[in-house]
């Protein structure tokens, strides 16, 4: 593994063109003229202004998403500027666009899944046995509701949890005539929190898994233990943080539901589960086991005339591929031109221990900042070359560390505070003292626990 | 005479028997619940911190939104219900400690339940809300206990005597 990974870190390395490569320039300044037959390159530090520009312009644009546009409108113009003006060359765009590419349809297979999944009823069916196992307890409903959560983001990606499981949270609390704020907040923690175990479960881990060269059960089996050390540190600390309103009980009598259990979507999600590491064991991209799971359910649900051709395409969301794919590619440009070199001197080498803590602070300061999905596409190519340890500790620190503002970022919050799109924002106070507990604890705990494995298992 | 029951999950009931037996029966009693925002915002919050996912209408604040007015509505025909009684109900929404003593402006008497630690007498038998409530209410309190109030057996034996100071 290691050599596979030093070898791909080399060819990331040479990738980088000596003309626009910011330290040869500087050794070599008389590189920087007009190749034969080509568009004059830009200086390296006008294409790096261009590409920073161009970056903020994306990352404002998908923030404050003027007149409602999909964050692609401006992602994909921007991504072919920087092509057009040689801020990155063809040959790096086309190698970024080839290793985004699997990592997209992955991301576009396991949506599709997830929803299709839902239209099973599997999270309504979820929602019952979790309704039904509480037996009015909150504290056991908290418990079920942490396995749920937890289950449901690792397999089928934290956009399940956020979209389809915490209304269904919300639902039940309400239904046990519980307290439904320690359920929700729980429901918003794990799926960052708990989606530290599988490549599918966040595209985070996706284009980490692609850039490390790990296989899908060895990504797996080293973050099988960070993942259950967070998830406990998120439990002992939500259960203290709302102990009040775990107290405070739930009166209403559970209502006497048939029992559902959507098998066929269960032996599908178990069978796709099996084919991630059937794939992994024979060289196959575990893409092609995700794509298989959507096509078996898709299948039924066509024939079976409860969904449309057009209602599975808009669930594959291809205006949000195409934003990680420009997203991915504007970075890459702002990497090669010059970030790179300087975030170089902050990126810890190594693997110990304390360098493995200093990057997911890193990697979890960067992900509060602006967004964890450009911070993981800004780190990886300067952490890949130091191996899979260091690329799962940037993991860590870039899935657990959103969970300090509530909306995932300072420049997501200060834009809500601004428009007030919602007149129900939280009070900012207790979602992030709620954070301020959460996240080190389990960032700390999650890291050791993460370097334990790379010891035991070897990176 | 204008009564407040102030009705929250989990320690209602005790609530609407308290005004049953302390409210007299010439009272315009009013069952009041209050959404916080929250929940609501947490759920919006979790989806925009998704960034690029271009759907409004997949928003789950929205969803948990909409199950919120539900189940306060539903909540609020629940104590109604075991009141047994002619009564108003009032849904607010906002910071519900404050949304609270704000409509106990110009009433005579709020009833609400204690809801914080209660395997311990003390102070933290008040969690934060009923807290600020008991200590900003404009009008008198009837704070009762969820459960069977508890015996004076319970309460520890009073510190020893200072030492006398000349």
């Amino acid at each position: 593994m290691d050599d596979v990974a030093t070898v791909r870190a080399k060819v990331y390395d040479e990738l980088l063109t000596p003309a626009l490569h910011p330290e040869t320039l500087a050794l070599h300044p008389e590189k920087v003229g007009t190749p034969p037959g080509k568009a004059p390159p830009l200086n390296a530090s006008l294409a790096e202004a261009l590409s920073v520009v161009l970056l903020l312009a994306v990352l404002a644009c998908a923030v404050i998403r003027p007149w409602g546009w999909p964050e692609a409108v401006v992602a994909v113009p921007a991504a072919g500027v920087v092509i057009a003006t040689g801020s990155i060359s063809l040959s790096h765009a086309a190698a970024e666009a080839a290793r985004l590419g699997p990592v997209i349809g992955f991301l576009a297979a396991v949506l599709v899944l997830a929803q299709l999944c839902d239209d099973e009823g599997l999270f309504h069916a979820c929602g019952a046995w979790m309704a039904r196992r509480a037996a009015g307890r909150p504290r056991r409903l908290l418990v079920l509701v942490f396995v749920a959560a937890s289950l449901i983001t690792a397999v089928l990606s934290l956009d399940a949890t956020v979209v389809l499981l915490t209304p269904v949270v919300f639902a039940t609390a309400a239904r046990l005539g519980a307290r439904a704020k320690p359920h929700v907040y729980a429901c918003t923690h794990l799926s960052n929190t708990a989606s530290l175990l599988l490549p599918v479960s966040n595209l985070t881990n996706l284009l980490a898994f692609a850039a490390s060269g790990l296989s899908f059960t060895r990504f797996a089996a080293l973050m099988v233990l960070p993942w259950l050390v967070a998830i406990g540190a998120e439990y002992l600390v939500i259960r203290r943080f709302f102990a009040t309103d775990l107290d405070a009980g739930a009166e209403a009598p559970p209502a006497d539901e048939p029992r559902e259990l959507p098998l066929f979507a269960l032996l599908t999600v178990a069978g796709t589960l099996a084919g991630f590491v059937l794939t992994s064991a024979l060289g196959i991209n575990p893409a092609w086991a995700a794509a298989a799971g959507a096509a078996v359910l898709a299948a039924r649900a066509l024939a079976q005339r409860r969904t449309t051709p057009t209602a599975i395409v808009r669930a594959a969301a291809l205006p949000f591929c195409a934003f990680v794919l420009a997203l991915g590619i504007v970075v890459r440009a702002v990497v090669d031109n010059g970030l790179g070199a300087a975030l170089g001197h902050l990126v810890p080498g190594g693997t110990g221990l304390p360098a493995l803590l200093a990057l997911a602070a890193l990697a979890a300061v960067l992900a509060n900042v602006i967004n964890n999905l450009p911070a993981v596409l800004v780190l990886l190519p300067l952490t890949a070359p130091t191996g899979p340890g260091a690329v799962l500790a940037v993991l860590l620190g870039v899935n657990i560390g959103p969970n300090l503002t509530y909306a995932g970022s300072l420049a997501t919050l200060l834009w809500r505070r601004i428009v007030r799109e919602h007149d129900t924002d939280v009070e900012l106070g207790e979602f992030t003292r709620l954070g301020l507990f959460a996240v080190p604890a389990a960032l700390l705990l999650s890291v050791v626990a993460l370097w334990v494995s790379l010891q035991a298992i070897g990176g | 005479m204008t009564v407040i029951v102030w009705i929250v999950e989990g320690t209602w009931p005790a609530c609407v028997d308290a005004a049953r037996t302390h409210a007299p029966a010439d009272a315009d009693l009013v069952l009041l619940h209050v959404t916080g925002h929250e929940v609501p915002g947490a759920a919006h919050g979790a989806y925009a911190g998704l960034l690029g996912r271009a759907r409004p209408d997949r928003d789950p604040g929205t969803a948990v939104e909409h199950l919120a007015a539900a189940s306060a509505e539903q909540l609020l025909a629940g104590a109604a219900e075991r009141l047994g009684r002619p009564c108003t109900r009032q849904e607010r929404s906002g910071r519900v400690e404050r949304e609270v003593v704000a409509a106990a402006e110009g009433a005579d008497l709020l009833i609400l339940a204690r809801d914080g630690d209660r395997t311990h007498l003390g102070p933290r038998s008040l969690g934060p809300a009923s807290r600020f409530i008991v200590d900003h209410a404009p009008c008198p309190v009837l704070l009762v206990w969820p459960e069977t109030a508890p015996s004076t057996v319970n309460i520890p034996p009073p510190p020893p005597h200072p030492p006398h100071h000349r």
